[in-house]
């Protein structure tokens, strides 16, 4: 009987993978966000807001996109176990979008979108968003590339989510808090929720929003300008 | 459910490392898990009991050695292992802390013959 010692890291494949994803955005000036939550937490509504708000010109005629740093160019990258209906959504804002299906699986992992990345035209983006399989779990151990991770959390699950997931409240640089409009049907408390949020992360930005009203999405693209506005400052 | 993956990570690392020992066959492994993996010990057990059949590991016992998150306080330096997930120094109390375990996910070593 022999015992051998190994010390190596069991995600440290997917690991390699994703540093060389994140060169390889780097090197094509594409910012990644990781876009995690639950399943039906809001993720797609809020990058249908997004893509919205940086891709669309708006209908009163301001000049909003004639500058680079508020026009981004966006591409998606939509994760699901099954179907492309996240896609077909995406795909109606004429941006760049790419489908994965896990069959399955419960994460995206840096491989997957490593392929995904041959089908975008990297040259044309400043900003990638990765919508990862809805899950509050499993894709939190897999980088995948990003420069920063997006929580959304919407308030109708309830304020111990972050308590009882803290991995991805840790990991976060920021959570939108979604689903504002709900609170009056919800017995959700949502200062509790902050406090408990602050608990597992008191550097977590934190944004309260509602996709489906669009009050607190100013917040959101503050946050996003300010990521994006920084390779040019 | 991402044991799974998990699991054949770690079968590709342990039949890497029979090879180059010339082990035969895999009785053991000794793996550490931080508690903020996100890895279930039962579910990582079972999914190597699937993932090893016909490998050199099959039927290999699983010994997870589990690491409570330790934080180091920013502000006063005091090192604290948090019983719960609320990150925060119980010495001062600040809660500008890095962590220093509990993110660990590596198998250790293996045994053989």
């Amino acid at each position: 009987m022999a015992k051998i010692k190994v010390v190596e890291g069991v995600l440290k494949a997917n690991d390699a993978i994703a540093e060389s994803n994140a060169r390889r955005l780097a090197e094509h000036g594409v910012r990644a966000f990781n876009l995690i939550s639950s399943p039906g937490a809001g993720k797609t509504t809020l990058l249908e807001h997004t893509l919205e708000h940086y891709t669309r010109p708006r209908r009163n005629g301001a000049n909003r996109f004639t500058s680079r740093a508020s026009g981004w160019r966006i591409g998606v990258i939509e994760g699901d176990v099954a179907t492309s209906r996240d896609a077909e959504r995406i795909e109606t804002f004429g941006v760049p979008v790419v489908q994965i299906n896990t069959r399955g699986g419960c994460h995206l992992d840096a491989n997957m979108v490593a392929r995904a990345l041959d089908e975008l035209p990297l040259d044309e983006l400043d900003a990638l968003f990765i919508e990862n399989v809805g899950n509050l779990v499993c894709p939190v151990g897999y980088q995948l590339g990003e420069e920063a991770v997006v929580a959304v959390l919407s308030i109708a699950e309830g304020q111990d989510k972050p308590a009882k997931y803290p991995a991805l409240f840790r990991r976060a640089a920021v959570m939108v808090l979604n689903k504002l409009d709900l609170v009056p049907h919800c017995d959700v408390d949502v200062d509790a929720l902050v406090e408990e949020t602050r608990k597992v992360n008191a550097q977590l930005e934190i944004i309260h929003a509602s996709c489906r009203t669009g009050d607190g999405l100013d917040a959101w693209y503050a946050w996003l300008d300010k990521r994006l506005g920084t390779r040019e400052a | 459910m991402h044991e799974l993956s998990i699991a054949e990570d770690l079968l590709e690392i342990v039949t890497r490392t029979a090879a180059e020992h010339n082990l035969t066959r895999v009785s053991g492994l000794r793996i550490v898990v931080g508690a903020l993996g996100n890895v279930i010990p039962d579910a990582l057990e079972f999914a190597f009991d699937v993932a090893g059949r016909g490998t050199v590991a099959e039927g290999a016992r699983l010994e997870i050695v589990e690491v409570p998150v330790t934080v180091r306080c920013n502000a006063c330096q005091a090192e604290t292992v948090l019983n719960d997930f609320a990150f925060l120094c119980t010495e001062c109390g600040s809660v500008d802390v890095t962590v220093l375990r509990g993110k660990e996910l590596y198998l250790d070593s293996i045994e053989g013959d």
